[in-house]
């Protein structure tokens, strides 16, 4: 999602690695920036909502690793975990290398502290961009390797024996006479002082890193326990449900609550900066006020432009040069001298993440501390958005992260949106109850944050042999970096990195390469939907480059294979995944396949379609997907995050747009804001490749390359080359 | 007052007739297994059982189900449930987790009713619960590991 700087801040794995504690007792990392491990001297808060408040008798090692008199080991996880199994990823890495037992790991949440939980690559506590495990890889198992250490310290006194004679595996300690669990030495080990240095294990030597475990959070999950925000229940605690404006820009302006209040269950009506808040004692009063409340909006600056109009705009500005962005040769020139001209023009439309929990928080504010119950993305932004709001300073603001049902991308917001609304609301309420803000879906679908319209126009020259001889491309769209905290290090003379990524970058070696971007305004504010700017740059390259091949007659596996001799991942993927499909071989009959490939947050993808033409719509059967992502630490969530950044992609290609009119969005829930069903989820085949590379993403990867392979299939089936998104909107018949 | 029987219990709830059954067992009832995922019948995600029928919670009014025997995923047992659950923990189906209550209500209904479902039996069975995680493909595996179980 950010850009990012992965490899330069993680170490190839490190083998026997020895790390220098500095005299103030703080674990000096060799990785990242300022990527602090404090040993043995903090106590975390731990959250006080998941019921796992800080026991007496805990024994706190380290920020990330607690071990209970009930020989658990509790890992705390800086990261969200919205479904990606970053938790139990975490929990992986500390229990490898303190050699535990696997029953014995609990996954919990950090509390907001960035001093202690910020993401080494973003600098601030946050999740995203697929760089949970990059980011925790070392700092993690340093972590697990230090409490072992100590426990191993306390076995020692305690026995009254030298340290080397002792040993642990499976969450015991022997040293051939003596045994102990790690919940019997925990309070005294924890007490023990940090030695200088913290070994690290021998990749050849993990026991869990590498090999699949079951999620942690999995039986709380299939139990239908209360791990949401929305299933959380305080006492005292209101729900409030917010009127927001039909147009992006318009503020309340009157309103008139009289009907609303008169709901049984209606407490309150306030007007907070982005709406009006119906606050009940119960959600459905809250909603049933809302339905009742009347509000007259001022539009002054309302955004009046439905996707129409918004069209003609983008494609005025992609005739003209836009900002430069790539400029290698002379593209124009050789486009003017190509044998053949491949002028094309690509619309995406506006995309909402609608993640399956609608957007939630609960804020309580009391004697000046607010705490918040969120599946916070963003826990630093989320603390001071809510802290400025309230007037008060930003670690007076305790987060109770909660796991969270989806986000996509929703959850992290650059002005924590709906964390901003509820503190609002509090504030306006002046009260020290807790308010639960629910969102509806309406609310989510209509809401904005939008993955940004974007369009794109590409012109390629071929040489009479079918190569490339140059290729001119103009990428027009909102950027989503400009104006957050996350520009300085993603938009460079007003190119957002972004909204440019996958094509600024190419593997494919092309001569006579431009690439420009305009940058556009519009109302419904821009978000990160899961593997951002890559969402729609996957897409273009990917079908173009199919095209090329097809038009010059070429195999489209081997006409990619000969323009990436320099990128010997993306190759091997696309080999491994075009062997596993049987890439050549006879198909059924209506059937095709197709092909993509596509590097993003470091870890590269193929993927290989088969889709047949059923009542004009495309029908995905299978995927064939072959990834790289450096050493896979759970092969099995690896699999699970590629069949659902599969199927999360595929919805949104074949059905899901939002659209507006006269500046009103037209789509309201799951109705008309289609997404992926049971029955069009393809058999998905998933080969990784071995890796001992640091590892990279996995959460975003498997979504972009399924929309191109799906399309390029559907063009092999039908000879239409589908350049507006979704499928849906085209009838599509089988040639 | 309108008497519901939940989960083998009577209850007595003072909502409105009209109010959706999800909310009344969410907000009074305070279980929160059943999820708010979409209020208009599109998702699932709210399912519930009236007499043993998969049903929206969250467009049903309470009026329209007093006296049925009303289960929410906290009362789902039996042997069907447990292997399903079973089934649900073997293959790691949950990622993000909020739609698998509904899921897995929608998975004990199709195997009660058909123990050894087709392909084109859990497609009809499971084709109104969404999973924006898109477990769809492992909850297929787990639907068919769990008939097998109950057979053998
Ligand atoms: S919440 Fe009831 S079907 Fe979606
Ligand atoms: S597991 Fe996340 S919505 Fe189904």
């Amino acid at each position: 999602m950010f850009k990012d700087n992965i490899a330069s801040c993680v170490r190839s794995l490190a083998n026997e690695e020895s790390v220098a504690l500095d005299r103030r007792g703080f674990l000096r990392l060799s990785v990242g920036t300022g990527a602090g491990l404090v040993i043995g001297a903090y106590i975390p808060v731990k959250s006080a909502t998941s019921g796992q408040a800080a026991q007496a008798g805990d024994a706190v090692f380290n920020p990330f690793v607690t071990i209970t008199p009930a020989n658990k080991v509790i890992v705390l996880s800086k990261h969200l975990d919205k479904g990606q199994g970053t938790a139990t990823g975490l929990a992986t890495l500390v229990a490898d290398e303190l050699d535990a037992d696997w029953s014995q790991m609990v996954a919990e949440f950090a509390p907001a502290n960035a001093a202690l939980y910020k993401n080494t690559f973003f600098g601030v506590q946050g999740t995203g961009g697929s760089t949970a495990m990059a980011n925790s890889f070392e700092q993690y198992r340093k972590a697990g390797a230090a409490a072992k250490q100590m426990l191993v310290a306390a076995a020692a006194q305690a026995w009254k024996t030298d340290a080397s004679k002792i040993t642990v595996s499976k969450g015991v300690i022997t040293d051939g006479t003596n045994t102990a669990t790690f919940g019997e030495l925990a309070s005294a080990a924890a007490k023990m002082p940090v030695r200088d240095t913290v070994t690290l294990k021998d990749p050849k030597d993990f026991i869990y890193i590498g090999k699949s475990f079951p999620r942690l959070d999995q039986k709380a999950k299939v139990t239908a326990a209360p791990v949401f925000t929305q299933d959380i229940h305080l006492s005292d605690m209101l729900v409030a449900v917010v009127a927001r404006p039909p147009r992006f820009g318009a503020k309340p302006g009157s309103v008139d609550a009289v009907k609303a209040k008169a709901v049984k269950g209606v407490i309150g009506v306030v007007t907070i900066p982005g709406g009006v808040a119906v606050v009940a004692s119960s959600t459905w009063a809250a909603i049933k006020g809302r339905d009742a409340l009347q509000v007259t909006w001022d539009e002054t600056d309302a955004d009046k432009r439905g996707t129409a109009e918004l069209l003609e705009e983008y494609k005025a500005l992609a005739a003209k040069p836009g900002l430069s962005v790539r400029k290698d040769g002379d593209a124009e020139k050789a486009i003017a001298g190509a044998k053949t001209v491949i002028d094309a023009e690509f619309a995406f439309p506006f995309l909402a993440h609608a993640p399956m929990e609608p957007l939630n928080a609960i804020l309580a504010f009391k004697d000046g501390k607010a705490t918040i119950w969120s599946g916070s993305q963003l826990q630093t932004i989320d603390q001071s958005v809510a802290a400025a709001i309230l007037g008060i300073k930003p670690e007076d603001v305790a987060i109770n992260t909660q796991w969270a049902g989806g986000s996509f991308g929703r959850r992290a917001v650059y002005n924590s949106d709906y964390v901003a609304e509820v503190a609002h609301i509090v504030k306006a309420l002046a009260t020290d109850k807790p308010i639960k803000l629910v969102w509806t879906r309406e609310d989510d679908i209509k809401g904005g944050y939008y993955r940004p319209m974007y369009l794109h126009k590409v012109k390629v020259g071929l040489t009479e042999s079918g190569e490339i001889a140059g290729w001119h491309h103009r990428i027009v769209g909102q950027s989503i970096m400009e104006g957050t905290a996350f520009a300085a290090s993603s938009v460079k003379n007003g190119v957002d990195a972004t909204s440019v990524e996958g094509v600024s970058d190419t593997p494919y070696t092309i001569p006579n390469y431009e690439v420009e971007v305009h940058n556009t305004k519009f109302g419904a504010p821009p978000l990160w939907w899961r593997s951002v700017g890559h969402t729609h740059t996957a897409y273009v390259m990917e079908t173009m480059i199919d095209e090329i091949a097809t038009r010059s007659g070429k195999d489209p596996v081997a006409f990619r294979l000969a323009m990436l001799e320099k990128h010997p991942r993306h190759a091997a993927v696309l080999k491994l995944a075009a062997e596993k499909a049987g890439w050549g071989t006879p198909v059924a009959d209506g059937v095709a396949r197709g092909v993509a490939v596509h590097e993003s947050f470091k870890s590269f993808v193929a993927q290989v379609a088969e889709v047949r033409i059923a009542d004009g719509r495309a029908k995905v059967d299978r995927v064939v997907c072959a990834v790289d992502c450096g050493l896979p630490i759970n092969p099995d969530n690896i699999v699970a995050q590629i069949e659902g950044g599969i199927g999360y992609g595929l919805g949104a290609v074949l059905h899901s747009h939002v659209t507006l009119t006269d500046g009103i969005v037209d789509q309201a829930n799951f109705g008309d804001y289609e997404v992926l069903r049971f029955n069009e989820m393809p058999t998905v085949e998933v080969h990784i490749i071995p890796s001992t590379e640091p590892p990279t993403g996995i959460g975003e990867p498997g979504t972009p390359p399924i929309g191109p392979a799906v399309a390029n299939a559907v063009a092999a089936l039908t000879g239409q080359r589908i350049r507006t998104l979704p499928l849906a909107i085209h009838k599509l018949a089988a040639s | 007052m309108t008497k519901l029987l939940i989960n083998g219990r009577e209850v007595e709830v003072t909502a409105d007739p009209d109010t959706p059954l999800l909310w009344v067992v969410r907000d009074e009832l305070r279980l929160t297994g059943a999820k708010f995922g979409c209020g208009q019948a599109l998702c699932g995600a709210c399912t519930m059982y009236a007499d043993g029928a998969p049903i929206r919670a969250c467009v049903t009014p309470i009026e329209s189900v007093a006296g049925q025997a009303i289960t929410t995923p906290e009362g789902l047992e039996g042997r069907v449930a447990e292997a399903v659950r079973a089934a649900w923990e073997k293959h790691d189906v949950a990622q993000c987790g909020y739609c698998q209550p509904g899921q897995i209500m929608a998975a004990v209904a199709l195997l009660n009713g058909k123990p050894t479902p087709t392909d084109t039996d859990i497609d009809e069975a499971m084709n109104g619960n969404l999973c924006r995680c898109a477990t769809y493909g492992r909850i297929r595996t787990a639907i068919k590991t769990a008939s097998e179980t109950l057979q053998g």
